[in-house]
């Protein structure tokens, strides 16, 4: 099976290699999302990203913002990318990153000239781009050209026991081909801290994921909670799945990412890898669609996505390859499932055999065939905010 | 080997999860702990719907559930084994 380990993808002008061939249609905030999906609807093989902030942001939240801006522009499944913002200066400084990268991009700004004449000016550009990226083709590129993300939703007990360990084993046989790959979910990992910290390649490392950790706890969690969280965690969809804590929750989350790999890197929200191949992890929310969003921010280009329940989260640029162990969710919401583990459970299908099967859609996933929730028109594109506006 | 009713992650655990559906009151279970393949049979004393947990052990008020080897939280009321493990008698240990 590994002896397929090539895909055919696009490669990018700073050498990075995208499955997907996008211009995308960034908004820098709220008020322009108007235009941006109008120039989306004018003009066929762009696709919107709109989203609810950019307004009035500042300190490390408005890092986050811009990064995450640039970070989505500079994915390589984006061909070209157009940005609509209300003000010149910030709209050109989320042009100027995505440049960075060397692809065609170019900056609108509403004000002195309304949405109509933004709106026309930005669709001529679209269509220009359009017509460029289309004459991109595909190439053989090596499976180490692949960075692959994960995050799991809707999670119930059968995704600790096959569709979370499926990840772990496709980690186990990818990383070391060169891939980068992500995990994350912060407060998702809380009772199992502990052995994720020893998953950390230096004490070093561990040091500083349990730092990321605590601020989690302490800024987040504990600032804010009203009671011990368990109405919001474990979610209603995981206890009508059998999660009773946190700490389950946790464990079979960490299931995620196998067996034999250590991470190499704590990054910060819709932060890229520097390191070069090998498991990092982010900083971020639980919540799929927020979480989804940050990994495609930080470069990556396929994403695993386990769920015991049922979770149908897509994301607008990043392809989301479902997986599940649970027969009650292959029979009642196959549609949205990619990979079929569910002979985990009847122990039919070995952890071994599953994995492989992940590593076979995620190979199709990446030479163009559409997930689950790209042939459904899943696109939840959600912006991280970290407090409120000034 | 037979299709298991009840899946054990680790030898030292004290629940196990049903992982076939319509599981009804009195039935016995083949029971298949994962870390090492060995097996026994258990007696469901409810109906416990998929994904959910079993006790494999009578269990008081203060004790601790283990699930993966580790420790899932504490016992708010008192268990029986073959009884269904849920949020009704599972606490988190944390926040």
């Amino acid at each position: 099976m590994l002896a397929n380990s090539t895909f055919m993808g696009y490669r990018r002008e700073n050498g990075r290699v995208g499955i997907r061939n996008y211009v995308a249609i960034l908004p820098l905030d709220d008020i322009s999302n108007a235009a941006c999906e109008a120039v989306a609807n004018n003009i066929q093989g762009t696709v919107g990203l709109p989203h609810a902030y950019g307004r009035l942001q500042f300190g490390e939240d408005l890092d986050l913002h811009f990064r995450t801006m640039i970070g989505t522009g500079s994915n390589p499944n984006v061909a070209a990318c157009v940005v609509i913002g209300i003000e010149p200066i910030w709209t050109q400084q989320v042009v100027d990153g995505i440049a960075a990268t060397g692809k065609p991009v170019a900056g609108f700004a509403i004000e002195k000239h309304g949405d109509i004449t933004t709106i026309a000016e930005a669709s001529r550009k679209a269509k220009e781009f359009v017509h460029w990226a289309t004459e991109r083709q595909r190439e053989e590129c090596d499976i180490a050209d692949l960075w692959v993300s994960t995050k799991c939703g809707e999670s119930d007990t059968t995704s600790g026991i096959g569709s979370n360990p499926t990840v772990g084993n496709m980690y186990d046989k990818l990383i070391p081909m060169g891939i980068c790959g992500v995990f994350g979910e912060t407060s998702e990992l809380t009772g199992a801290e502990h052995l994720c910290a020893e998953r950390a390649a230096t004490a070093e490392i561990g040091e500083k994921f349990m730092k990321t950790f605590q601020a989690y706890q302490d800024d987040v969690i504990e600032a804010h909670k009203t009671t011990d969280l368990s109405d919001s965690q474990p979610t209603k969809g995981n206890i009508e799945g059998g999660l009773s804590t946190i700490e389950e929750k946790a464990f079979g989350n960490l299931e995620k990412i196998g067996r034999n790999v250590s991470f190499i890197d704590v990054l910060g929200p819709a932060e890229e890898p520097t390191k070069g191949a090998g498991l990092y992890f982010m900083d971020s929310s639980s919540a799929a669609a927020e979480c989804v969003t940050l990994m495609a921010a930080g470069g990556f280009v396929v994403h695993a996505f386990p769920t015991g329940q049922g979770n149908i989260i897509g994301n607008p640029i990043l392809p989301v390859v479902k997986i599940t162990a649970n027969p009650r969710t292959m029979r009642t919401m196959s549609e949205h499932i990619d990979v079929d583990v569910t002979g985990i459970l009847t122990r039919e299908l070995t952890m071994d055999q599953a994995g492989d099967k992940l590593i076979d859609m995620i190979i199709k996933t990446s030479n163009g065939r559409m997930t689950a929730a790209e042939a459904l028109g899943h696109k939840e594109f959600v912006m991280t905010k970290l407090y409120r506006s000034a | 080997m037979a299709i298991p009713q009840l899946l054990v992650h680790n030898k030292s655990d004290n629940v196990g999860v049903v992982v076939v559906e319509n599981l009804k009151a009195g039935d016995e279970m083949f029971c298949v702990v994962t870390e090492d393949n060995s097996d026994f049979t258990l007696v469901v004393k409810q109906d416990v719907p998929i994904g959910h947990k079993v006790a494999l052990a009578d269990l008081t008020k203060g004790d601790t559930i283990v699930k993966y080897g580790e420790d899932i939280g504490r016992v708010i009321a008192p268990l029986a084994t073959g009884d269904h493990v849920h949020v009704h008698n599972l606490k988190t240990k944390r926040w």
